[in-house]
C-alpha cells in the first residue's frame, strides 16, 4: 500500500520490532532510545534494550570511534533479547550508518538524517562515495530526513541559537520513530518537560523537535505506513523497567533490610559499574552508607572493615578493579567475614573495552587470589536478576561468613527489561546470627570466646561483632587456630583450616536451588544439553526456542551457582550424550565443567564486546545436531551453516579444537 | 576520669548501644592494666621500642576508663602491627598498608567505637601510602599510631621510606639514594586534623600524647619515635636519649614560646624572610620567640616547625603540632542519612522499587 497524499498512511500490526538509534556520541542516542524503551514499557510491549557506546565520553565527532547506538526490541510478545538485527535504523550522521551498516538485512528500514551526508562527513566517516547517491543501500527501504534544518526551524520560535537548537535533534528523531510505532506522546513530552526543567529553553527546544518530528511523520508522504506493536501478554502483577545495575543495587539494599544489617559500599568509579555506586548514594533514607575511596583497594578493604563491624560490607568494580581487591577477599577468606564483591565484567585484559560487554572474569573469581582460596561465586541472567542474585550473594556471605563473588557484565548492566516486580513477602531471610554469648567454658569455670568454632553442617564460624562485651577477641591473616582463632604455625592446624575453608564453600552446594533444566522432550530424546551461565541466557532461550520451532530437540539449562556448582549439575551433565557450552570468553566454563566432571563439551565461544545473538546460538545448535546426523548418516553433511555465525565451535565432538 | 569524659570530650565512645553478652551493666568500666593485656606471649624482639608503647597504652585506656568491648585495635603487617594480639580487646591484623582503609569503612559503620590503627613506617608510608593520606584528608574518626623505626624490621632489615639517605641496609649495600619522608609534614600536608609526635623513651609523654589524639574527633596522626635495637639500633638516639635529650628534644607546648636547651636557653624565631630558625637566647629576646599554636587553622606554620629538623640527628620538635576542630566524616555521613530521612523520598522497599515508572498487567 503506497501513501497517495499528506496524512494519507495506513497502520500496520507487526507482532515485533528491532529498532536501533545510531548517532554521535554526543547526540544524545541513549537518551532518545532510552525514552523509547521507556514509552513501550508503558504501553505494555515486552522489550530488551542494548546500550552500545564508546568509552571516550566524546571521541572526534563524525568518526566511526565516536558512535554511540542503542537497540531497542519491543514485541507483543515475550522476548528473550535486545534483537539480533535491527528492523529499524536511524542514522544521524555517515559514521553512524557506516559503524551499523552491516547489521541490516536486505529490506531493513534506513532513516537517515540527510543534512549530516556533507563531502566532509562522509570522507571523515570512511566512505569513498557518498552512500545514499551510490547505490550502496539499494537492499534497503531507505528515508532520507533532513533532520538538522527541520529540528532548526522548528525551534526557531525559541531564540536559541543555531548551534544549541541543533542538539535537539535526537527528539526530532525520537518524534518521527514514535509517530513510526505509534507510541503515546505525552509521556515523552511530559517526561521532557521535567528532565529539563532547569533550563526552560532546552525543554521548550527539545519538546518542539520531539513534535516536529511526530508531525513529519504524519504529514509527509514519505512514510508509506507506519505500525503497531500490540501489548504484549505478560503475567499478571506491578511492572517496572529497570538496568542491572539498578535492580543490583536494589537487591543490596533488600539484602540490607532482609538481614537488617546496615549496608556500607566501599567503592572506585570505574565503567560499567559506577551506576551501583551512583544508585546507592542516593539512597540515604534507607541508612546506606557509601565510601567513594581512593582506590579499589580501599574500596574493598573498607568494606571488609564494615562487615568486622557488623555492616553488610559491599564493593562493586569490574576487572581492573577485582584485580587490585584480590589481596582484600583473601582475608576475607582467612577472617571468615561476609562480604559482597560485585564484578560487572567488561572486555579484558588490562583495560581492554570498558563499555563493552565479556564473561571473561570466570576463572579470575574462581581462582583469582594466592593459597587455596576458595571463594562462592554467582552470575547474573538477566538485568532484573541481577536484584534476586544480590540477595542471593547476601544470603550466602552471611550464612556461611565468607566472601561472595557476584558477577554481572556490562550487557546486564546497561540493558533494561520489563521486571515484574517481586512479592517481597517470597525473599528469603537473613539471619547474621552474630555471637551474644561466650561459647566456652574453662576449668575454674571462667568463659571466653573462641571465634573459630563451627556450626555443625555449614562449617560457619562464631561471629561476634565489636561492641559486644566479654567476647573481645584478635582475628587476623595470619593462620589460625581451629577453634580458639590465636595465631598459630602448626602443620596439622593449617592443614585442617585449609580443609575446613574447602569444605565450607562446598557445603554451599546443599543449600542452593537445584539446576532446572528446560527440556520438554521425554527423556533421551533431545540429545544435545545448552549449559550455559550468565548473560547469555536470553541469547540461548531464544536460540533454542528458534531449534525447536524447527522441530529439532534441545534442552537448556542456565548456572546461576558456579562456585559450588548445584549439586545436581553431575547427574544432568550425564543424562545428555552432548553437551554445548556457550560463553564469551575462550571456554572457561567449559574448563570448569571438564575439570569436575570429566566430561567431554563444545565450547562455543565469541568474544567480540558484543552479546551473542540468537541466530548464533541457533546456528551453533544445528551444527551440533547436523554433525551428530552426518555421524550416524556417513558421507552426508546436513550441516546448516549460519553465514553470520562468528562465533567459535571447539571441542573433540565437534571435531574442531580452537583451545 | 570517667567514661563520660571520654565520651563527651573525644572520639565517641560506646554507651547504650555496646551490646553486653556477660549481663553486667555497660557502666562499670573500672579496669587495671592486667584487664587490656591479652593471653598470648609477647614476640617483640628484647629491648624492642614496642615494648614500651604498649605499656603506654596498656595503663592510659584504664586511666582513661575506655572499654574494652568498644575498643578496636586495626593494624597492617609489619612489626608494628602484632600490637593488636597483645591487647585484650576487638582488634583485627589485617593486610600490609591497609588498615587505614580497614579502619575507615569499621569507624563509618560503626561511630561508637573506639578505633585505633597501629602501622609502622614501611606500612603506612611505602605501600599504604595512599591510605594513609586520604584517610587523614577524609577527617575519618580514627587514631592512627605510627611507629616509625626507620627500617623494614621484620622482613629483617630493608631501608624503609623515612629511612636516611645513605643508609647502608641489605637492600642498600652502597647506601639509599632516596629523600626520606617526614612524616610529620607528609600528614600536615594530607590536611590531618590533629598532628604529634613523641617518642618510645618517654611514658610519660606518650600516654598525654596518645590521650589528646584519642579525644581529638577525627582522624589522628601520631608519629612514634620507636627503636628497633636489631635493625636500626640508636636512629632517633641523639634526640631521645636521655643525656643529649634536654639539648635536641624541642618541646612543642601549645601557648607556650618554643624553647629548649639544656637552661631553657635556646628558642625558635622567624627570621625576617620567614623562615624559622634556631637562636641562642643571648642573641635574641625572649618576646621574639614563636608562641605555638596548635589550633591554627592554617598549617603553614605547623609544617615549618616539622622542618626545622632534617632529621632525628639534630634539634626536633616533639608534641603536638596541630589539633583543629573539623567535622568528622562519619559524622557527615550520619548527617547526611538523618537529613535524607526527614525529606520525603522512598523509605520502604516497595516504594523503592516502585520509584521509576510502572505500570500494571492485570
Amino acid at each position: 500500500m503506497t501513501a497517495s497524499g499528506i496524512g494519507t498512511y495506513t497502520t500496520k500490526e507487526l507482532d515485533r520490532v528491532v529498532i536501533r538509534f545510531a548517532g554521535d556520541s554526543g547526540d544524545g542516542m541513549q537518551l532518545a532510545g532510552d525514552q523509547f524503551a521507556a514509552v513501550s514499557a508503558a504501553f505494555g510491549n515486552d522489550l530488551a534494550t542494548f546500550p552500545d557506546y564508546p568509552a571516550e565520553i566524546r571521541a572526534p565527532a563524525g568518526t566511526l570511534a565516536g558512535v554511540s547506538a542503542f537497540q531497542v526490541h519491543i514485541s507483543d510478545h515475550d522476548i528473550l533479547t535486545p534483537g539480533d538485527k535491527p528492523d529499524v535504523l536511524v542514522a544521524m550522521n555517515p559514521a553512524a550508518l557506516h559503524a551499523n551498516i552491516d547489521d541490516l538485512a536486505p529490506g531493513a528500514t534506513l532513516i537517515v538524517n540527510s543534512d549530516s551526508f556533507d563531502e566532509r562527513a562522509v570522507a571523515k566517516a570512511g566512505y569513498d562515495a557518498n552512500p545514499l547517491t551510490d547505490e550502496s543501500l539499494k537492499h534497503l527501504v531507505v528515508y532520507e530526513v533532513p533532520m538538522t534544518s527541520m529540528t532548526l526551524a522548528a525551534c526557531k520560535v525559541t531564540g536559541a541559537k543555531p548551534r544549541d537548537a541543533e542538539r535537539s535533534k535526537n527528539f526530532f528523531a525520537l518524534g518521527l520513530i514514535s509517530w513510526m510505532f505509534t507510541r503515546p506522546t505525552d509521556q515523552t513530552i511530559a517526561w521532557i518537560t521535567k528532565r529539563f526543567a532547569r533550563v526552560p529553553q532546552v525543554a521548550e527546544a527539545n519538546a518542539l523537535a520531539f513534535k516536529a518530528g511526530w508531525n513529519f511523520g504524519e504529514t509527509a508522504e514519505l512514510l508509506a505506513s507506519n505500525y503497531e506493536v500490540a501489548k504484549a501478554a505478560l503475567e499478571p502483577g506491578t511492572y517496572t523497567n529497570v538496568t542491572g545495575n539498578t535492580a543490583l543495587a536494589w537487591g543490596i539494599i533488600a539484602a540490607g533490610q532482609l538481614s537488617g544489617m546496615p549496608v556500607f559500599l566501599g567503592s572506585y568509579p570505574i565503567t560499567p559499574a559506577s551506576d551501583i555506586l551512583h544508585e546507592l548514594s542516593k539512597r540515604k533514607s534507607f541508612g546506606i552508607r557509601t565510601l567513594q575511596a581512593e582506590d579499589e583497594i580501599a574500596g574493598v578493604g573498607a568494606a571488609l572493615g564494615a562487615s568486622f563491624g557488623g555492616a553488610l560490607g559491599v564493593t562493586t568494580t569490574s576487572g581492573p578493579g577485582l584485580d587490585l581487591k584480590a589481596e582484600t577477599i583473601g582475608l576475607a577468606v582467612s577472617l571468615e567475614l561476609p562480604l559482597v564483591i560485585v564484578d560487572v565484567q567488561r572486555g579484558g585484559p588490562s583495560t581492554g573495552l570498558p563499555t563493552k560487554t565479556e564473561q571473561s572474569d570466570l576463572l579470575h573469581a574462581m581462582y583469582g587470589r594466592h593459597g587455596e582460596s576458595p571463594v562462592p561465586v554467582i552470575a547474573a541472567r538477566t538485568p532484573s536478576h541481577c536484584f534476586h542474585a544480590a540477595i542471593e550473594a547476601t544470603r550466602l556471605a552471611v550464612k556461611y561468613r565468607t566472601p561472595v563473588l557476584l558477577l554481572s557484565d556490562a550487557s546486564l548492566a546497561n540493558g533494561t527489561e520489563p521486571w515484574r516486580l517481586p512479592d517481597l513477602d517470597s525473599l528469603p531471610s537473613i539471619d547474621p546470627a552474630f555471637a551474644t554469648e561466650a561459647n566456652q567454658v574453662d576449668a575454674d569455670g571462667k568463659t571466653s570466646f573462641w571465634p573459630y568454632v563451627r556450626e555443625p553442617g555449614t562449617f560457619a564460624r562464631a561471629w561476634a561483632v565489636p561492641g559486644t562485651r566479654g567476647l573481645e577477641h584478635r582475628i587476623g591473616g595470619l593462620e589460625k587456630s581451629s577453634g580458639p582463632g590465636t595465631v598459630s604455625y602448626d602443620p596439622e592446624n593449617h592443614e585442617e583450616m585449609v580443609r575446613v575453608r574447602a569444605a565450607k564453600v562446598a557445603a554451599i552446594a546443599e543449600d542452593i536451588e537445584l539446576l532446572e533444566v528446560d527440556d520438554e522432550h521425554p527423556p533421551g530424546q533431545a540429545r544435545v544439553l545448552i549449559l550455559g551461565w550468565g548473560s547469555t541466557y536470553g541469547a540461548i532461550a531464544a536460540g533454542v526456542r528458534r531449534v525447536r520451532a524447527r522441530g529439532k530437540c534441545v534442552a537448556h539449562a542456565h548456572l546461576v551457582h558456579l562456585n559450588p556448582f548445584p549439586s545436581n549439575l553431575g547427574p544432568v551433565l550425564a543424562s545428555y550424550s552432548n553437551v554445548l557450552v556457550p560463553e564469551m570468553n575462550l571456554g572457561q566454563l567449559s574448563r570448569l565443567v571438564k575439570a569436575e566432571f570429566l566430561v567431554d563439551v563444545i565450547s562455543l565461544t565469541k568474544v567480540k564486546g558484543v552479546p551473542f545473538k540468537a541466530a548464533e546460538i541457533e546456528s551453533a545448535i544445528l551444527g551440533v545436531l547436523a554433525d551428530l546426523d552426518s555421524v550416524s548418516n556417513e558421507g552426508e553433511d546436513q550441516r546448516d551453516e549460519g553465514s553470520e555465525d562468528h562465533a567459535e565451535v571447539s571441542g573433540a565432538r565437534a571435531g574442531v579444537n580452537q583451545l | 576520669m570517667s567514661v563520660d569524659d571520654v565520651a563527651v570530650n573525644g572520639k565517641r565512645s560506646s554507651d547504650a548501644s555496646s551490646m553486653v553478652a556477660d549481663g553486667s551493666s555497660p557502666g562499670d568500666a573500672v579496669t587495671t592494666r592486667k584487664d587490656w593485656a591479652s593471653d598470648q606471649e609477647v614476640r617483640w624482639c628484647p629491648g624492642c621500642g614496642d615494648y614500651s608503647i604498649l605499656t603506654a597504652m596498656q595503663l592510659l585506656l584504664p586511666e582513661m576508663g575506655a572499654r574494652r568491648e568498644s575498643t578496636v585495635f586495626v593494624s597492617g603487617i609489619g612489626c608494628a602491627a602484632r600490637f593488636p594480639y597483645y591487647m585484650n580487646t576487638y582488634g583485627v591484623h589485617s593486610i600490609h598498608g591497609r588498615a587505614p582503609a580497614f579502619a575507615t569503612g569499621l569507624a563509618i559503620a560503626r561511630p561508637d567505637l573506639d578505633v585505633w590503627v597501629i602501622v609502622g613506617d614501611g606500612d603506612a608510608l611505602a605501600i599504604g601510602g595512599n591510605h594513609l593520606v586520604h584517610a587523614l584528608r577524609r577527617n575519618v574518626n580514627i587514631t592512627i599510631l605510627m611507629f616509625n623505626n626507620q627500617i623494614y624490621g621484620l622482613t629483617k632489615g630493608q631501608y624503609s621510606p623515612t629511612s636516611v639517605q645513605g643508609k647502608v641496609t641489605k637492600s642498600t649495600p652502597f647506601g639509599s639514594l632516596e629523600v626520606p619522608f617526614n612524616p610529620v609534614s607528609l600528614a600536615l600536608g594530607a590536611e590531618a586534623t590533629f598532628v604529634a609526635r613523641t617518642h618510645d623513651m618517654d611514658r610519660k609523654h606518650m600516654m598525654a600524647t596518645f590521650r589528646r589524639a584519642k579525644e581529638h574527633r577525627g582522624a589522628s596522626f601520631v608519629e612514634v619515635y620507636q627503636n628497633c635495637n636489631v635493625f636500626n639500633d640508636g636512629a632517633f638516639e641523639l634526640v631521645t636519649g636521655r643525656s643529649v635529650r634536654a639539648s635536641n628534644l624541642i618541646p612543642l607546648v601549645h601557648g607556650e614560646p618554643i624553647r629548649f636547651g639544656e637552661n631553657g636557653d635556646k628558642g625558635v624565631v622567624a627570621s625576617r624572610d620567614g623562615r624559622l630558625r634556631i637562636v641562642d637566647l643571648n642573641d635574641a629576646k625572649d618576646e621574639e620567640l614563636i608562641v605555638h599554636d596548635e589550633t591554627r587553622e592554617d598549617p603553614s606554620l605547623a609544617f615549618q616547625l616539622s622542618r626545622l629538623a632534617r632529621g632525628p640527628f639534630e634539634p626536633t620538635p616533639i608534641g603536638v603540632f596541630r589539633a583543629v576542630d573539623h567535622e568528622d566524616y562519619g559524622t557527615g555521613v550520619d548527617e547526611q542519612i538523618a537529613e535524607a530521612k526527614s525529606q520525603a523520598g522512598p523509605s520502604d522497599l516497595w516504594e523503592l522499587l516502585c520509584s521509576a515508572s510502572t505500570w500494571t498487567v492485570d
